[in-house]
């Protein structure tokens, strides 16, 4: 049996529009990947939690609220804290470009914006797992 | 299949002792060494030897969109407010054609997301039929090593005949709706044999009276021809259930509406099928089944709300007890393990199958089929025997 790339979808934050996470977890599945979709609205402690639970290889956050300088930092900090700071986490949705640096200096490896073809994300995730 | 050396673990402390300490990510981890079929993972499952069984697994299947996981939900907030410890296992469909999946239960159990004291653990499919993925039951037993009181079992969406959770769980939970109308019929011959407790969810809809009849009225019959068949040899009849199916699969299971409902599912025991479904309703009796016939309870439950929830699980305890009082729960869980290994040897041939050899035999075969230079059966032999041969080595 193959090892299969395990990706949880969530929405931190309060803004109530999945549509581009659900269209990133079907592109993730057509690549043969799981996907553990757990929806809108999640807190960083939902979020990491099931992160550990569902032993994710990746966490893929979506947000377009505009908390995501708060809201990404803190799952990186709450998987770091439950051992788990092996899981590569990115994030997608509306953020502007001036914040990209920071996020990455924070542990978010790529940032992912509006247009991004779903192959980039695939192959991105493909080529930069932590784990083996 | 030959046992690996334990450990391999890379951390320092080796998994399972992680697992008997209750660490979730050490039960997380293992859990996906199980799935992905990693020998170190399968070795670790030597140190936890013995250490399960104390759990009480129940199942929950029913057709898509019926609310088994909301149903699930609720289920784990009344067992948490009794102070237990709850495990989930959600099995969502693998896609046949690309092996991924979007497993999508756990959305509707967040509320407990950051409860200690709840596990979730999506699982998918990965190919086997049945209504499980591969690795549940192993799944299930890492739960239980690991102290949570109840393992919620939720299956893939079913339809007619996916019945695998009979072979796995202590107690089965199957969820109908009303507006299905005729299709109701149409489940009733296969999936409906497997129930312990039976639910009608969504009952605030119209026509979940009817579901309720209808069902009452399935296990009624069943019941009347058991009765009726009763100086027969209780064997062939009423003594199969679940012993019968986890041993020989469906083809093993009663005829259409012969004893295979509820009480039927104890194994071919001393007892005969009446004395124990006697004796069931009579430890249930203290707890309260839905009606003292001594039939599968039937209930009704809004899961959105969570009405009917407490009395649900009141039955589905009472279930338990009565198959510990009988001494049947012990049956049925050897009946499980015989499902499970019979389930592993055909997982690995199905893997020799996939292999690289196994593939490349299998396509020179077919050609030869379709070519009409072979017969199917003949081809299939050979298959078989070259698998075999490879197996031996």
């Amino acid at each position: 049996m193959e090892r299969k790339i395990r990706v949880l979808v969530a929405k931190p934050g309060l803004d109530g529009h999945d549509r581009g996470a659900k269209v990133i977890a079907r592109a993730l599945r057509d690549d043969g990947m799981e996907v553990i979709y757990t929806g809108l609205r999640q807190t960083p402690e939902q979020i990491a939690q099931a992160a550990v639970q569902e032993d994710a290889d990746v966490v893929a956050l979506s947000i377009l609220s505009g908390a995501h300088n708060h809201l990404f930092p803190r799952v990186i900090e709450l998987l770091k804290e439950k051992g788990a700071d092996d899981v590569l986490v990115i994030g997608g949705g509306v953020i502007p470009e001036a914040d990209y640096d920071s996020l990455k200096s924070k542990g978010i490896a790529a940032i992912f914006g509006p247009g991004t073809p779903t192959k980039a994300t695939i192959d991105f995730i493909r080529e930069n797992l932590k784990r083996k | 299949m030959n046992t690996p050396k334990a450990g391999g673990a890379a951390s320092a402390r080796p998994l399972a002792e992680r697992v008997l300490a209750g660490e979730q990510r050490a039960v997380a981890r293992l859990i996906s060494g199980l799935e992905d079929g990693d020998p170190a993972a399968v070795g670790e499952m030597r140190s936890l030897r013995g250490r399960a069984g104390r759990a009480h697994l129940i199942g929950i299947t029913g057709p898509p969109g019926s609310g088994k996981s909301t149903l699930t939900d609720k289920l784990i907030g009344v067992l948490r407010a009794r102070g237990a410890r709850v495990g989930v296992l959600a099995v969502d469909p693998s896609s046949p054609f690309t092996g991924g999946a979007i497993l999508g239960d756990r959305l509707r159990m967040q509320g407990h997301a950051t409860d200690e004291g709840v596990f979730i653990r999506s699982l998918a499919s990965r190919g086997r039929l049945g209504g499980l993925s591969r690795a549940t039951q192993a799944a299930a037993r890492v739960l239980d090593a690991a102290g949570y009181d109840y393992v919620v079992i939720e299956t893939v969406g079913v339809g007619q005949s996916e019945v695998d959770i009979v072979k796995i769980a202590d107690t089965v939970v199957l969820v109908s709706v009303p507006g299905l109308g005729d299709d109701i019929q149409v489940i009733k011959a296969g999936i409906m044999e497997i129930g312990d407790v039976f639910v009608v969810n969504k009952s605030d809809r119209e026509g979940s009276d009817r579901v309720v009849r209808e069902i009452r009225g399935m296990l009624e019959t069943a019941a009347a021809l058991k009765r009726a068949a009763l100086p027969e040899p209780v064997d062939t009849l009423s003594g199969r259930g679940a012993a019968g199916l986890g041993a020989a699969g469906l083809g093993a299971a009663t005829g259409p509406g012969l004893p295979g409902a509820g009480q039927g599912r104890q194994a071919p025991a001393p007892l005969s099928g009446e004395a124990l479904s006697h004796h069931l309703t009579e430890s249930a009796n203290s707890v309260k089944l839905a009606d003292d016939s001594g039939l599968p309870p039937v209930l009704k439950t809004v899961a959105e709300t969570g009405e009917g929830v407490k009395e649900l699980v009141d039955a589905i305890l009472a279930h338990r007890a009565g198959l510990a009082a009988s001494g049947a729960l012990e049956a049925r869980r050897l009946e499980g393990i015989r499902a499970e290994m019979r389930a592993l040897i055909a997982f690995r041939l199905l893997d020799a199958l996939e292999g690289g050899a196994g593939r490349a035999r299998e396509d020179a075969l077919s050609r030869a089929v379709l070519g009409g230079d072979a017969d199917v059966y003949g081809a299939s032999e050979e298959l078989f025997s070259s698998i075999a041969k490879g197996e031996a080595k």
